[in-house]
């Protein structure tokens, strides 16, 4: 039998969620399995570094890695990944623009420690104890990796073949991705595997937005009964659709819930949160500062609510490594 | 990430740095400049020369295309306002496309604005880097034409519209004249003389009235208002309201028998045109000679629609049945190729220089009140006279009210020192009174206009510099009772005066009208910091506009005498006729597209667009943009929230590449 193509598959800062939406393939699975060699899977099979340092370099077909990038381990697992993978593919949000942790960059690492590990609510730690890269006990060290002081998506670490976004990527792209991949068929270096055009063009409630919005209130999902047919945005309820790109088969809305922009921004646009933030702002109705400041209160986290699963890879991180002398 | 730069193998960029005489080179490296934009990437030759937008200067840039084999330009020099079509025609005609260039303003952006030369010519060099870096990702872009409707809207029907309309009728246009008013003629309409030659305002203007209201080429709507404007130059749709006169229009002769014949015998209103100085029935003609000669009924006032209980007098005694109290407003669609806005000014109302008295003490009247009372078809048939009917002994015209003042306005309005003159004139000459004129600086710039004040002086009218203080009724003196007295510093004998008097006149100053911004939007044009409308160049381009095929013409631009709007008013029209009689006009290639297959139909856009270019295609479910009508603003290119919407001259990789080339640290 000859040699199957040698897949890895590698979880950085991550929820675990990308991992389920790959056994979410279910059946599926098995067809995978049966089409190539997993080399790698922390999270299903348990493979030690020097497994993965073995391979020859550039002799595994295909590497999916998860999660952003903070911590030297991550960065360094990463880095042999690329060497070792003939393609590597950015997997889901975190690992295509930062995605949820990179939120963290609002922070300096300082900040986010305090609070996790002595400020937070429902953290009791009176000695204020801290995890340490270097701890000796009775003659035996251990080690922790070294965590970055930003948060970064894996292409501000190591080069990106391909990019399959999501929070989760649904199993549809990843089939799709794979097929592709096995194919040989593969569109130019750099492309994200999801379609080009914002996600109101498959929504389901694309005939009852408005032509002209003119928002007066920002309103929670939370904070009203949302009319179940009616567009999000014509409701005062942030969606991103507008901003987003397509592929996720409009899952949230369909669960009565608006975009918050997993899937990035289309091919065209440098920063997903400045876009829907300038669309958005100047669809609101009221003219007078007083007026609008009173709208806008309706979104009290804009950098949470528009760059929600970007801020690694926005504009705005260069602000904030400038903040921290970081990296 | 964006669609790849048009790439010639390597550019081979043509870099011209003007000294525009002393303005750039006397602040500007010029020479510097030259040499250190020579040795950036792409930049095959490098020069400075005196006056790039002369023809040599041109010529140099033709020759260098083609024997250089230069495929992009940049010119650093003036504003693009200025000179960036003389440098696109020079390029195009070289053999390039013109779109292949870009204008470096280091004039008004530098050399004009910076007093250190060494920081001037950093930053010189800055914004060239900035431009040579762009040029090399310009698309090459065609301009599109538009055919042009040969029918002009003209906007106003005082001397400036009718001028301008008779000029363009007689040249075979079609024209319509939309005045808001029931009647044209304007505020010249109102004047007795004109100044310096004190011809009678009527005699010249009445005649250019029927003629307007007979020429076969133009239609006359007034009583009427465009309520809105779409479309572009050469295809402008105008809608006109044209409110009801209760009145058939195509039955009135202009008999005046309905008018006599109202249930009021007297006349009980207020009359617009005499200023309120005279009272007219609800059913009225503005004045004699009003054209189109017309009446109509004020609802407000009519018995008939007040209770509907009227014996309705004026109705029978009309033998043409041209009476209509059901009549209602009629909308008129249009389809023009340009637009003439003719809408005049408005006086300074008096209450904003309260210090005056004018509404609490009777006898201070304003100029305009002043000209009604000496014409001769006035509410006192040219007697000048106090509220109380009596001929006045002692008059004071008050120059500047309203005018060159911090508090109301700081502009010159430019007229009042000569119409005072002319007012002096005509009070001396109907009442023989003393009549004493408050003035700041005398000015009297124009044809016969100094010899006209030397006349006034000769005349025996008095003249006082210094600017009044206050106008009141408190006597310090015996010579003071029951006159009005005018205290004001004399500036060349250095002395407060109170000069009492039985009259003031207010020569109040000239303003924008009161609907000015209402038209402003309508006509997308901008205005001045005073709120007049502004000119595209105030030498260069004084009619036009910034909208294409939209001009201005007379005091809605800013205050000027008769003469001055005429010739004005002809500018406009000629400026139309070279509109019209080219056929078509190009337009400027920087707007905005839609990538249809990149639109996801979101329609966030839509509203956005202030020139209503954009549409939702519902059968597509797409959004449209009308070329003809985009002006390039992109507010709709920044807002596309899945950036489907680009913008010709300014994509992103060329704006972020001239950002990249001003962000470039100085070695």
């Amino acid at each position: 039998m000859p040699d199957k193509p040698k897949v890895a598959l590698y979880w950085c800062a991550s929820c675990g969620g990308c991992e389920e939406s790959v056994v979410d393939l279910a059946e599926g699975i098995l067809d995978v399995v049966a089409a190539v060699d997993i080399v790698l899977w922390p999270v299903a099979m348990d493979f030690k570094l020097e497994d993965l340092e073995a391979h020859a370099d550039g002799s595994i077909a295909v590497g999916l890695v998860n999660g952003a990038v903070r911590s030297s381990e991550q960065e360094e697992i990463v880095r042999i990944l690329r060497a070792k993978c003939r393609l590597l593919v950015a997997y889901g949000s975190c690992a295509h623009q930062g995605g949820i942790p990179s939120l963290a960059n609002l922070f300096s690492l300082e900040e986010a420690l305090r609070d996790v590990y002595e400020e937070s609510p429902s953290t009791v730690n009176e000695k204020k104890t801290r995890p340490l890269e270097r701890y000796v006990e009775n003659g035996h060290e251990v080690t922790l990796p070294r965590l970055r002081q930003i948060v970064r998506a894996l292409d501000q670490v190591v080069d990106v073949d391909y990019y399959i976004p999501g929070c989760p990527p649904t199993p549809k792209l990843l089939q799709e991705a794979l097929a592709a991949i096995l194919a040989g068929k593969l569109p130019p270096k750099g492309t994200v595997l999801a379609p080009d055009v914002a996600l109101c063009e498959q929504c389901p409630r694309r005939d009852t937005k408005p032509d002209d919005l003119a928002i007066a209130a920002f309103r929670r999902p939370h904070q009203l009964l949302m009319d179940p047919e009616k567009c999000f945005i014509a409701q005062g309820v942030v969606c991103m659709g507008p901003a987003t790109r397509q592929g996720c088969e409009a899952q949230c809305i369909g669960g009565h819930m608006p975009c918050t922009g997993c899937f990035g921004p289309t091919s065209r646009v440098l920063d997903h949160g400045a876009k829907i933030l300038s669309s958005i702002a100047s669809n609101i109705g009221p003219k007078t500062d007083e007026e609008i400041l009173q709208t806008l209160s309706g979104i009290p986290d804009p950098v949470g609510t528009f760059y929600r699963y970007g801020l690694a890879a926005s504009r705005l991180r260069a602000n904030l490594a400038a903040k921290e002398g970081a990296r | 990430m964006f669609e790849p730069a048009q790439q010639n193998g390597s550019p081979r960029i043509g870099f011209y740095v003007c000294h525009c005489g002393h303005n750039i080179a006397g602040k500007v490296d010029v020479t510097a400049v030259a040499q250190a934009v020579a040795r950036f990437p792409g930049v095959v030759l490098s020069r400075d020369y005196k006056y790039m937008c002369s023809d040599p200067g041109q010529q140099m840039i033709m020759d260098d295309i083609r024997e250089q084999k230069l495929d992009r330009v940049v010119v650093a020099s003036c504003s693009p306002l200025l000179h960036e079509h003389t440098f696109r025609t020079a390029v195009a005609r070289g053999g390039l496309n013109a779109f292949h260039f870009q204008m470096v303003n280091i004039r008004e952006n530098v050399s004009w604005v910076h007093d250190d030369p060494a920081d001037a010519t950093e930053k010189a060099v800055d914004l060239a880097r900035a431009a040579v870096r762009r040029v090399r990702l310009h698309r090459a872009l065609e301009q599109k034409k538009v055919p042009i409707t040969p029918a002009v809207l003209i906007v106003g029907g005082g001397i400036a519209g009718i001028h301008a309309a008779l000029t363009l009728a007689s040249a075979g246009k079609k024209v319509y004249l939309v005045e808001k008013e029931p009647t044209i003629g304007g505020h010249m309409a109102k004047f007795d003389k004109t100044f310096p030659t004190l011809d009678c305002a009527a005699c010249i203007l009445t005649p250019k009235m029927s003629a307007v209201r007979s020429h076969p080429n133009i239609t006359l709507w007034t009583y009427s208002e465009v309520t809105k404007v779409e479309g572009f130059v050469g295809r402008y749709r105008v809608t006109v309201k044209r409110k009801p006169r209760y009145v058939i229009e195509e039955l009135c002769v202009g008999c005046l028998e309905c008018i006599e014949a109202c249930v009021f015998k007297e006349g009980k209103f207020y009359d617009e045109f005499n200023q309120g100085l005279g009272k007219r029935k609800p059913v009225y003609i503005p004045f004699p000679q009003a054209t189109p000669q017309l009446v109509l009924i004020d609802p407000e006032q009519c018995i008939e629609f007040k209770s509907g209980k009227c014996k309705k007098t004026c109705a029978e005694k009309c033998d043409r049945d041209a009476i209509d109290f059901k009549q209602t407003e009629r909308i008129e669609q249009i389809e023009v190729g340009a637009v003439i806005v003719a809408t005049g000014f408005q006086t300074v109302p008096s209450e904003k220089v309260p210090f005056y008295g004018y509404g609490r003490m009777p006898n201070v009247f304003t100029a305009l009140e002043v000209e009604r009372l000496v014409n001769a078809s006035g509410p006192t048939g040219g007697q000048v006279v106090t509220r109380e009917g009596k001929a006045p002994k002692a008059v004071g015209i008050i120059h500047c009210v309203g005018s060159r003042d911090e508090k109301t306005n700081r502009w010159c309005s430019r007229v009042c020192c000569m119409y005072s003159l002319k007012l002096a004139h005509l009070i001396k000459e109907h009442t023989g009174a003393e009549v004493f004129n408050f003035y700041t600086d005398m000015r009297t710039a124009g044809k016969g206009y100094e010899e006209f004040f030397y006349k006034v002086m000769d005349d025996g009218v008095h003249f006082i510099r210094g600017r009044v203080a206050e106008v009141s009724d408190w006597a310090f003196t015996p010579d003071e009772e029951g006159k009005l007295v005018i205290r004001v510093e004399d500036t060349l004998i250095g002395r407060v005066r109170r000069v009492p008097v039985d009259m003031v006149v207010l020569a109040t100053g000239l303003e924008p009208g009161p609907d000015s911004q209402q038209i402003r939007r309508l006509f997308n044009m901008s205005c001045s910091s005073e709120g007049f409308f502004l000119e595209r160049h105030p030498k260069l381009a004084p009619v036009d506009t910034f909208t294409d095929g939209v001009y201005i013409a007379g005091a809605c631009q800013s205050p000027k005498d008769i003469p001055d709007t005429v010739a004005q008013a002809g500018a406009a029209a000629a400026q139309v006729l070279a509109l019209i009689d080219a056929g078509s006009k190009e337009l400027e290639p920087n707007t905005a597209y839609i990538v249809e297959e990149e639109c996801s139909g979101c329609k966030s856009c839509i509203a956005l667009c202030p020139y209503t270019a954009i549409s939702f295609d519902a059968a597509r479910k797409k959004a449209l943009l009308n070329e003809a009508l985009c002006k390039g603003c992109g507010t709709c290119v920044a807002s596309c929230p899945s950036g489907s919407i680009r913008q010709n001259l300014f994509q992103d990789d060329e704006i972020f590449s001239e950002i990249e080339g001003l962000l470039t640290p100085v070695t």
